[in-house]
């Protein structure tokens, strides 16, 4: 079976040729594009290290289809920072202690991303406790975590703002 | 997993077709399919991939009141729209307290329908199941069972099915729209999922290739909006299946309920409605004892499968606390724990 899949990823259009229908869109970013930000934890949707941005929305890479995911538009861990600048919520990470080994974290911070752009949570460190529970921490970074979180948004709330006015 | 072919169909029609064939499965966002085809506990020889069809993601308010949520509207989408959350705000909680956010931002409304049991023989597939293996046996039932059913349950299975959104969504009176090779029919969701008898393997009424296309709640759903909710008991605050669940929806006039709704979840094959208790509840003043009483009549069929008494009382309480909840009024906003039991009737949360 030849397939070709056509993705926007980290702002790059590319198009991928495979034989497989079983690749999911986790192992064609880590395997096929080497784009290995993008962590496979469980590989069955139970803990978030794969999270990716897709077409806005914060998903699991793993349990997400490559070919059927033809003309989606992707942002991983890769592209979130500007060259040497970190994003706001990579700099809140290591500012509140967000991690311990690190392995969640890629999929930690796409989800958090993810979380403030869905403007659900506001200040609220319950809100984002449950808007972040589909990332385990093993570690148990949990309240570096949410201050995090917290504080990201709060950072990228005064950077509207500043856009507005 | 076992590979397959990918199948696009551009029409509804093209994909009754492709999966009317044996073998063929329907994929839409895939968040329960692709779990079960990494596990080896299903293997379908063709996937039937929908979620590219036009015209299925849309929630449409209708003529006569009611509302119209296409199957592929996904789960987060239908639970942060503002006017169907405020309508129907016990599913815009039910469907807040399910999965992760990740989850609910792929998981569809028809997908959700069709979601299988986590019954852990089922998906154990060195473990005898008669859903995943007809006529293999059930190591549930001598098994680790606690959260395993208490109402409809067979010999053959005691499974459970884990939706949230379908516990209020069969109280409010949800149909059930699907298309076929015979054209298209609408099913009450209180038949469209079947007690497990001597067939668990069959879980709904959908005959092969049959496709949910929308669900649809009628205009009388909205008049509980007022005094709506969904409670959940689960192992861990979030991100759990129920261990039970029920949803509460009452109209209340002066200090009479004039009409009541319950089901509950996490207690058999298919959300279960309360019809004897709502029929205790109508006409009825708030008193010391009325909710116990229409508790006990909601589970009085209910015995144990296994050992798992304790989930009769605690569905009895569950349902006591979301009818004082529901009585309450629906707060402003979901709550920050969605479904969660473990905040005062006034609405506080009192674990930190």
């Amino acid at each position: 079976m030849n397939i070709s899949t056509t993705l926007t990823v980290n702002g790059v259009k590319r198009t991928i040729a495979f034989d497989d229908p079983r690749l999911t869109l986790l192992d064609l970013l880590r395997e096929r594009l080497h784009l290995t930000g993008t962590k496979k934890g469980c590989d069955r949707g139970q803990c978030g290290a794969c999270t990716v941005i897709v077409d806005g929305r914060r998903i699991n890479s793993c349990l997400a289809l490559a070919i059927s995911h033809d003309g989606a538009d992707i942002l991983t861990i890769e592209a979130v920072a500007q060259g040497d600048r970190l994003h706001p919520v990579q700099e809140a990470f290591l500012a509140h202690d967000g991690l311990q080994c690190g392995f969640c974290t890629p999929g930690q911070i796409m989800s958090a991303i993810g979380l403030i752009q869905e403007g659900q949570a506001g200040d609220d460190p319950e809100r984002v406790r449950e808007g972040m529970s589909g990332n385990l921490c093993r570690c148990g970074a949990y309240q570096g975590i949410t201050e995090a979180v917290l504080d990201a948004q709060s950072v990228l709330d005064a950077a509207n703002r500043r856009e507005v006015a | 997993m076992k590979t397959f072919d990918y199948v696009r169909p551009a029409t509804v029609r093209e994909a009754v077709a492709a999966a009317s064939e044996s073998g063929a499965a329907y994929l839409a966002a895939g968040t329960n399919l692709l779990d079960l085809m990494k596990g080896g506990i299903i293997g379908p020889s063709r996937l039937v991939d929908i979620s590219h069809l036009p015209g299925l993601d849309r929630i449409e308010d209708l003529a006569d009141g009611g509302v119209r949520i296409g199957a592929l509207v996904r789960n987060a989408d239908l639970a942060h729209d503002q006017t169907f959350a405020r309508r129907f705000p016990a599913v815009a909680e039910a469907l807040l307290s399910g999965a992760s956010a990740q989850l609910r931002n792929a998981a569809t409304v028809g997908g959700n329908l069709l979601q299988r049991t986590r019954c852990a023989y089922f998906y154990d597939v060195a473990s005898a199941c008669n859903k995943r293996d007809p006529g293999a046996g059930c190591d549930a039932r001598g098994g680790e069972n606690r959260l395993h059913a208490v109402l409809g349950w067979s010999e053959s299975c005691i499974a459970t099915n884990p939706s949230d959104f379908c516990v209020p969504l069969v109280a409010l009176d949800a149909v059930v729209e699907v298309e076929g090779r015979a054209g298209r029919r609408e099913i009450p969701l209180e038949m469209f999922h079947r007690l497990p008898g001597d067939a668990p393997e069959r879980e709904t009424v959908l005959e092969p290739g049959e496709m949910i296309v929308a669900v649809r709640l009628p205009a009388e759903a909205a008049r509980f909006a007022a005094h709506a909710r969904y409670l959940k008991v689960r192992e861990r605050t979030s991100y759990a299946f129920a261990v039970v669940s029920a949803a509460a929806a009452l109209r209340i006039e002066g200090d009479t309920i004039a009409q009541a709704r319950l089901a509950l979840g996490g207690v058999a094959t298919k959300p279960w409605r309360a019809r004897e208790a709502e029929r205790m509840l109508a006409g009825a003043r708030v008193d010391g004892s009325l909710f116990r009483r229409a508790a006990e009549a909601a589970l009085a069929d209910a015995k144990p499968s296994g050992d798992n008494g304790f989930k009769i009382e605690l569905a009895r309480r569950i349902v006591v606390r979301a009818l004082a909840l529901a009585t309450a009024g629906t707060p402003e906003r979901v709550p920050a724990l969605p479904a969660s039991p473990f905040a005062s009737v006034a609405g506080d949360v009192i674990h930190a």
